[in-house]
């Protein structure tokens, strides 16, 4: 009883932490307290958590090197974009369809190629990711290589917000949770995974289709946004900068994904006044933290209640 | 127990310090809002690809536009106020374009130069149109960049000073079939850009007319390296003229590849063409007998062209390209503008654009349509011996 009750103060205040938050951001935007600078930059970051979070699942507790994130958004944007600009779904339907059209890509492509494995796997991913890029770019029904522009702006902080704690709500509790156990498993030791009779391949397949379809639903919040969606925009570099988030962040840190795409988006937004110099000044400080923090900034600690305990309350 | 309570503590105070981060982020805001306009200075925004793939397009536009701000300045500036120019980089990307947007939007300015290609003109558009501010872009070339495709309606916010895609094809046709005599072609593409299909297929459609005869259609994709298959193929129909619509990264390799099989027909293409590079990569030699359509050529006689080729030379001590021209004319038509507004507002300046007539740019005459797009001739360069020479100037 005790256990449970706790429990129950501790979502309580969760809950109320989270819609103090969002009402908080919510009221600034209504007044115009947030200039449409700090939106369009906020927007970013919540994409980029979702991106982040959703490859650290495949990334970082799974294991598996995916190159290939930037094509599952692409198939979000896509599908979610069609079916409210040509087939007039609502957007909530679209989101819900960018979700599962995503995790099916993911389910389509993890099944081949999930049985390869380290360099193997990247270079595979990396090469789907392009293939749906260039498929996209010789459909002329989205108008190939330009794109769909002219996309309503339907993504609204409610929106954003909801994404991100949808995301952050999966994968948190699937990494938690039995399944999440067998995951972390296959990263570790894929063999000894094996041999305690775990399905490997199950488990990668799962976490790939997870973190697919939420890259797909990042893909449809991204498309509804920035007005424009055109294959060029979805190509490895989009890959390699959440990678980079992931790798900040820390491999198999949620938590770490999150600070780092908070970081990334602020930085990228930070260096925009020194244009000349920005790309230099960017790398550099990747270089910096992976030469004192090889292991990412969170290492594959979370940040939690435990951890503010700790600090608060010296060693527990 | 205890360690419950201390938790609670500690979330209370973690809350405290977000209500702390975001509540100083609104204070932060409105300051951003409505800055005091710096006295006697019209903030005129260059958002421009200073990184990523088109950084060369960029840097040149920026270059010319600044040479502009310098001398409009140097003369005294507009309506007694001094050009202050705000220049940020889009990294290429239409979401990045549509950030530096909004933060230029936060500087009151006037206009906005730039981006340079039409889909980060696009991720640019809705924030210019919301806000009201004109955006002058110096060479996104598709057609809906001014014109909404969906209900045909201008965008009023939104200009250009470059000529359109479909013209560049007809451009390069017409100059196939007049002034080379042509008969036969093979168009040899770039099949992931929109830009160099839309050139195919107003080649293919002028040339056609003009009684040509296109052999065959080929393409390849951005980023490819190795043309050979395709070329030998393209040898074996024997065309007498081959048109490859793309981007220098492609083309350099595709000419010299095309040289070395012993393709020594002439090779036309667009603008997108014009870089350094192709010189560098391609050679000298297999550049021989290459034409592409440009916006202006830095060897224009006209003592316009001549005097700003000088001046730009003597400023970056390297030769202005198309994108540096145009990016000078598009501070001076904003500049033309301003005159003709006679305020430095941007809902008169966009009244004035769309009015101009007759606007003396380095890139041509130039009359605003109806479309916001410039009507103006175009000129065909040729390589000879690895340097661009203008070849002659073609009116639609």
């Amino acid at each position: 009883m005790q256990t449970k009750k706790i429990k129950w103060t501790r979502i309580l205040l969760e809950a109320a932490f989270l819609v103090v938050l969002f009402s908080l951001v919510q009221y600034s935007i209504s007044t115009h307290m947030l200039s449409q600078y700090y939106q369009i930059n906020l927007t970013s970051m919540c994409i980029n958590i979702i991106l982040a979070v959703s490859l650290s699942l495949i990334n970082g507790f799974t294991g598996q090197l995916s190159l290939g994130h930037a094509g599952f958004m692409a198939v979000g944007a896509y599908t979610a974009v069609i079916m409210t600009t040509k087939l007039d779904y609502p957007f909530l339907a679209a989101l819900v369809g960018a979700l599962f059209a995503a995790g099916l890509a993911g389910f389509v492509i993890g099944v081949p190629t999930l049985r390869l494995k380290g360099d193997y796997l990247a270079i595979a991913t990396l090469a789907l990711g392009e293939i749906i890029r260039v498929v996209l770019q010789n459909i002329d029904y989205v108008n190939g290589p330009a794109g769909i522009s002219g996309i309503p702006k339907l993504t609204t902080w409610a929106w954003l917000f909801g994404g991100v704690v949808l995301t952050l709500l999966v994968v948190v509790n699937l990494v938690n949770s039995s399944y999440g156990r067998a995951i972390i498993s296959v990263r570790e030791d894929e063999i000894a995974a094996e041999l305690m009779g775990i399905n490997t391949t199950k488990y990668k397949v799962l976490a790939f289709v997870i973190g697919a379809g939420f890259a797909g639903l990042a893909g449809a919040l991204y498309g509804h946004y920035f007005y424009i969606i055109k294959p060029e925009t979805f190509n490895f570099l989009k890959s390699f900068d959440i990678l980079v988030m992931v790798v900040l962040g820390g491999l198999g840190s949620t938590t770490g994904a999150v600070i780092a795409a908070i970081f990334i988006t602020i930085l990228t937004a930070a260096l925009q006044p020194f244009p000349e110099i920005r790309m230099i000044i960017y790398a550099l400080i990747l270089i910096v933290v992976m030469i004192y923090r090889p292991q990412g900034l969170m290492g594959n600690k979370e940040f939690s209640r435990q951890t503010l305990g700790r600090i608060w309350g010296g060693r527990q | 127990m205890f360690g419950t309570k201390k938790r609670r503590i500690a979330i209370l105070i973690m809350m405290v310090f977000m209500f702390g981060i975001i509540a100083g982020c609104g204070r932060e805001a409105p300051t951003n809002q409505q800055p005091a306009p710096t006295a006697g200075a019209i903030n005129v925004g260059l958002n421009v690809e200073l990184s990523g793939g088109v950084a060369s397009y960029g840097t040149n536009a920026r270059d010319g536009a600044m040479l502009a701000i310098e001398q409009v300045n140097a003369a005294g500036g507009v309506l007694g106020q001094q050009l202050n120019p705000i220049v940020r980089d889009c990294k290429s990307l239409p979401d990045e374009a549509m950030s530096v947007s909004a933060a230029l939007v936060d500087e009151n300015i006037v206009a906005q130069i730039g981006p340079l290609t039409s889909g980060n003109v696009a991720g640019s558009t809705p924030i210019m149109m919301e806000n009201k501010i004109p955006l002058i872009a110096p060479a996104a070339t598709a057609t809906n960049v001014t014109v909404d495709d969906k209900t045909g309606a201008t965008r009023d916010y939104i200009f250009r000073v470059c000529f359109i895609d479909p013209f560049q094809g007809t451009l390069m046709a017409q100059f196939a079939a007049d002034n080379l005599k042509v008969k036969t072609a093979v168009i040899y593409g770039d099949t992931s850009s929109d830009y160099a299909k839309g050139l195919a297929d107003y080649f293919k459609q002028t040339f056609t007319e003009k009684g040509g005869k296109i052999l065959g259609t080929e393409g390849f994709v951005k980023d490819d390296r190795d043309f050979r298959a395709t070329l030998t193929k393209i040898k074996g129909l024997g065309p007498e003229f081959i048109y490859v619509p793309g981007y220098y990264q492609e083309v350099a390799p595709l000419i010299a590849q095309a040289r070395e099989q012993g393709i020594t027909v002439p090779i036309g293409g667009p603008d997108g063409w014009d870089s350094p590079d192709m010189v560098t990569v391609a050679k000298a030699e297999a550049l021989n007998n290459t034409y592409f359509t440009n916006h202006y050529s830095s060897q224009d006689t006209d003592p316009k062209v001549v005097a700003f080729v000088e001046a730009f030379k003597t400023k970056y001590n390297k030769e202005p390209d198309g994108f540096a021209a145009l990016g000078y004319d598009s501070v001076q038509i904003m500049v033309q503008g301003l005159n003709d507004a006679q305020a430095a507002d941007p809902v008169k300046l966009a009244g004035a654009l769309a009015q101009i007539k007759n606007f003396e740019g380095i890139t041509g005459n130039m009359t605003i349509d109806t479309n916001h797009n410039p009507v103006k001739a175009g000129v065909i360069i040729e390589f000879k011996d690895g340097k661009q020479t203008m070849n002659s100037r073609i009116q639609p």
